[in-house]
């Protein structure tokens, strides 16, 4: 196997030779990789792997700003999104954040369709509620918050507002939810019901996330995709990866040697 | 006594000189302005008129408070687009950009023309369009007075929300562009309103500005002393009033100039209490 | 749990890309015309007043306007300059920039010692009121106090007293956000010393700060010396070069107001706007400077 590409049978998305570079540097390199439907699938690798910036190239996040520069494919149900409008990309792929960040001026009802407001999507009421409720329910929040919907989500605390976060991602029904860290600012507790929720999500959705803590990974993901220096080092089965890692680079981390 | 304590005592006892002078400044317009609040009470403020003809004096000062609500109202309605898209592309679009620092280097020096500055650009440069277009008492008028107000205050309104709107952070942004929003509609959805206390409280403060500003006013208003009847007639607000009539007067007129000058120290006062309110509650 | 409500709405992603594109063109416009008055008056100024600039202009006292009247009927350059208001001007703010600089950085000491006092946040809260005093009413005060009161006539002291009012708050601020912003481990190193504290105020606060205080003292001086209602109000104008400071003092302000009043002088308002405008100009882009290079 070539190192550098990972295939996967019938894949939901699938990046081919993606380099992402700051000015000149460059933080991930040539990386082709496929993501299986319905699974979780976790990157990892040491801070400043490059790990963040392959799951925010998949948005096209790195857009926003002028100095990065990405060449490569990124290939969404047999659609290369590198040539569609990014704002059209965008709702297809959601995202979550390192820290939750719902929008402060906004009441929970409208944080979790802030999607379709900020799309100029007009919806009726009926079918606002239906997607605030669907959403909310998705992410185990319903219970806590159907009273106070019309309340800032800036009042809840870290972890139901990293739900909210998620729930704000869900109501469009994306195809992929990409998280950045999702729950590296929680505690324990918060932490356990985020992960808890997101095995149930992938019955619907396919779930690629960014994680720094390692029995995250083997706790909730089917597939683990180990970076080192902005090259995709290992790819496999979570538990194949685990038990048996087929490069050195992976076994010195999985094995703690370096972080 | 030691050293301490009397730096102490230096630096309390100054500082209480500034609490001295604004005290003393209250105290003085306060018993300036009684003789003509007891010549004419409540009508100080209620009556149209204001006139100096001596047997039959009467002073009021309520068309120069229209005349100043209606220059500074003008100047802020012009002032508020201009300042919100300059604050847009200085913090915003443009942020961090070379740009944006001559763009926001001008709209600082915009800040420290003098307003006497201000005024004859506007009597030589201004007054002369509005002329053409057959606006205004020979090109004067509260809306010319305005239209150069709202110049001078654009960059005290611009500065503060530029800054604040800088200020958003940057996860708030990504988290609506992720949703597949575009810039203008993460700027109107998120980041304006993430950032419109900060925006409203320069806007107010630079009202403040346009209600006490002087000499471009006095140079372009026209100068009477009647209740502007529209935005071309001419008037006179509480600052240029005093500034025009101020030389000849004595007695009860200049008891009434200082009425007026209380007046605008309260008004300001408030108006530039309220805006430090709002900054300080953001923070 | 089933999935519901998939993507079925229309993105319209041309028509808000477009909307993206006019509303970017408009805010490019709309701050465009926003900074256009700062070009159109300086130019101005200097088109206008660049002709009346000669050495008789910086050294010579204002003509009167008989003599302006003459010069003008023959077509000349109007004789004279504005010596008398170059020289009320430098009276004029550096007085006031004496009775300003150590009140507003003492109290700007004073601010910064005690964050969150009562007494202290009653002091910036008031300070922060004077800043917001329309000049025409501190112009009115001075009047009330030194002209009436102190030399019995307008003065360049009275002038001074306004404009150092308007001053000290704009010094108070500054003092107090530079002095907030020096480490606390650099006071507490001279404390710990055994300094007695105010060695420690002039010796390591000030000097320490002392960049960031140059910069607001002389963004306040760039504020004051345009300032032309109070000076009408107190310093009245003289046509002669006084440095006395109990005496009527022109200033370069009083003068472009003078010259605009008076139809035979009005062909000088403009270079005199100009010098007025480089002084203020010099002023702000060198406190810019020294705030820049702080950074």
């Amino acid at each position: 196997m070539n190192k550098n590409i990972a295939k996967i049978e019938d894949p939901i998305l699938s990046v081919r030779d993606l380099t992402v570079a700051y000015d000149k540097n460059e933080a991930v390199k040539q990386v082709s990789v496929d993501f299986k439907k319905n699974s979780v699938t976790a990157i990892m690798g040491p801070s400043g792997c490059g790990k963040s910036t392959l799951l925010r190239a998949f948005n096209r996040m790195h857009e926003l700003y002028e100095n990065i520069h990405i060449t490569g494919q990124i290939i969404l149900n047999e659609e290369d999104i590198m040539k569609m409008p990014p704002i059209k990309v965008r709702r297809n792929l959601g995202m979550v954040f390192q820290r939750p960040n719902p929008f402060p001026t906004m009441s929970i009802y409208d944080n979790v369709i802030a999607g379709y407001k900020l799309n100029g999507i007009r919806l009726k009421k009926s079918e606002k509620d239906e997607i605030v409720e669907r959403s909310l329910k998705d992410v185990a929040l319903w219970d806590e918050v159907k009273d106070t919907l019309f309340k800032k989500g800036t009042f809840l605390s870290g972890g139901q507002q990293q739900r909210l976060c998620i729930a704000r991602a869900l109501a469009f029904s994306p195809e992929v939810i990409l998280l950045d860290e999702p729950t590296s600012a929680l505690d324990p507790i918060a932490t356990s019901k985020i992960e808890e929720m997101l095995i149930n999500l992938k019955k619907n959705y396919t779930i690629i996330m960014v994680t720094h803590n390692m029995s995250q990974a083997a706790r909730i993901s089917d597939y683990s995709l180990f970076m080192y220096l902005g090259e995709l080092v290992e790819y496999d089965k979570t538990k194949t990866m685990f038990t048996n890692p087929k490069e050195k680079r992976t076994e010195e981390y999985l094995t703690g040697k370096f972080s | 006594m030691n050293s301490d304590k009397i730096t102490k005592i230096v630096l309390v006892s100054v500082s209480f000189l500034i609490l001295l002078i604004a005290g003393g400044m209250v105290f003085s317009l306060v018993s300036g302005a009684i003789p003509s609040f007891k010549e004419f009470g409540f009508s100080f403020i209620t009556s149209k008129e204001w006139n100096p003809t001596e047997g039959r004096e009467n002073y009021s000062a309520l068309p120069f408070i229209a005349g100043t609500l209606m220059t500074s109202v003008t100047a802020l309605l012009i002032a508020l687009p201009l300042s919100f898209a300059t604050s847009l592309f200085l913090g915003e679009y443009y942020r961090n950009t070379k740009i944006a620092t001559i763009l926001g280097t001008m709209v600082d020096l915009l800040a420290g023309i003098p307003s006497i500055v201000y005024g004859l650009w506007g009597f030589y440069v201004l007054r002369p369009i509005m002329v053409d277009l057959g606006l205004g008492n020979q090109g004067f008028g509260v809306f010319t007075a305005g239209l150069i107000l709202s110049i001078m205050i654009i960059p005290y309104a611009t500065s503060l929300s530029n800054e604040i709107i800088a200020m958003v952070p940057n996860d708030l942004k990504e988290a609506a562009y992720s949703l597949g929003a575009t810039r203008l509609e993460v700027t109107l959805s998120v980041t304006v309103p993430a950032a419109r206390s900060g925006i409203f409280a320069g806007y107010i403060l630079a009202f403040g500005r346009a209600l006490g500003e002087t000499m471009a006013v006095t140079m372009l208003i026209g100068n009477s002393n009647l209740i502007p009847d529209n935005l071309f007639s001419s008037g006179n607000t509480m600052a240029s009033v005093i500034a025009n009539q101020f030389g000849e007067a004595d007695g009860l007129k200049l008891s009434s100039l200082i009425a007026i000058a209380l007046l605008l120290f309260v008004i300001t006062g408030i108006i530039n209490g309220v805006g430090k309110y709002i900054i300080k509650k953001f923070d | 749990m089933e999935r519901v409500n998939p993507i079925s709405y229309p993105d319209h992603s041309k028509r808000r890309i477009l909307k993206e594109k006019i509303f970017l063109g408009l805010v490019i416009a709309l701050s465009a015309i926003t900074v256009s008055p700062i070009i159109l008056i300086i130019s101005k100024l200097v088109i206008k007043g660049v002709k009346q600039f000669s050495f008789d202009f910086i050294f010579k006292t204002t003509p009167n306007t008989y003599e302006a009247m003459t010069a003008v009927a023959s077509g000349e350059n109007i004789p004279g300059g504005v010596l008398n208001g170059i020289s009320g001007t430098l009276l004029m703010v550096a007085a006031a920039a004496l009775i300003a600089i150590p009140l507003g950085i003492t109290s700007g000491v004073f601010l910064y010692e005690n964050q969150g006092k009562r007494l202290a946040n009653l002091v910036r809260n008031v300070s922060d009121i004077l800043q917001g005093v329309p000049s025409i009413v501190l112009g009115l005060i001075s009047y009330m106090w030194i002209v009436k009161h102190i030399t019995h006539g307008f003065s360049a002291l009275a002038g001074s007293v306004s404009l150092s009012i308007m001053m000290v708050p704009m010094i108070v601020r500054s003092t107090e956000e530079t002095l907030k912003m020096i480490p606390n481990s650099i006071k507490e190193a001279a404390l710990a010393l055994g300094v007695p504290y105010y060695k420690v105020i002039i010796k390591v606060l000030i000097p320490t700060g002392f960049s960031g205080m140059l910069t607001g003292i002389l963004l306040a001086i760039s504020r004051v010396i345009g300032e032309t209602a109070p000076l009408m109000l107190t310093a009245l104008g003289s046509t002669m070069v006084n440095w006395d400071i109990t005496q009527p003092t022109s200033a370069l302000p009083l003068l472009v107001w003078e010259f605009y009043n008076d139809p035979n002088m009005v062909d000088l308002i403009w270079s005199t706007s100009l010098l007025l405008m480089v002084i203020v100009l010099i002023f702000n882009l060198v406190s810019k400077k020294i705030a820049k290079s702080r950074q």
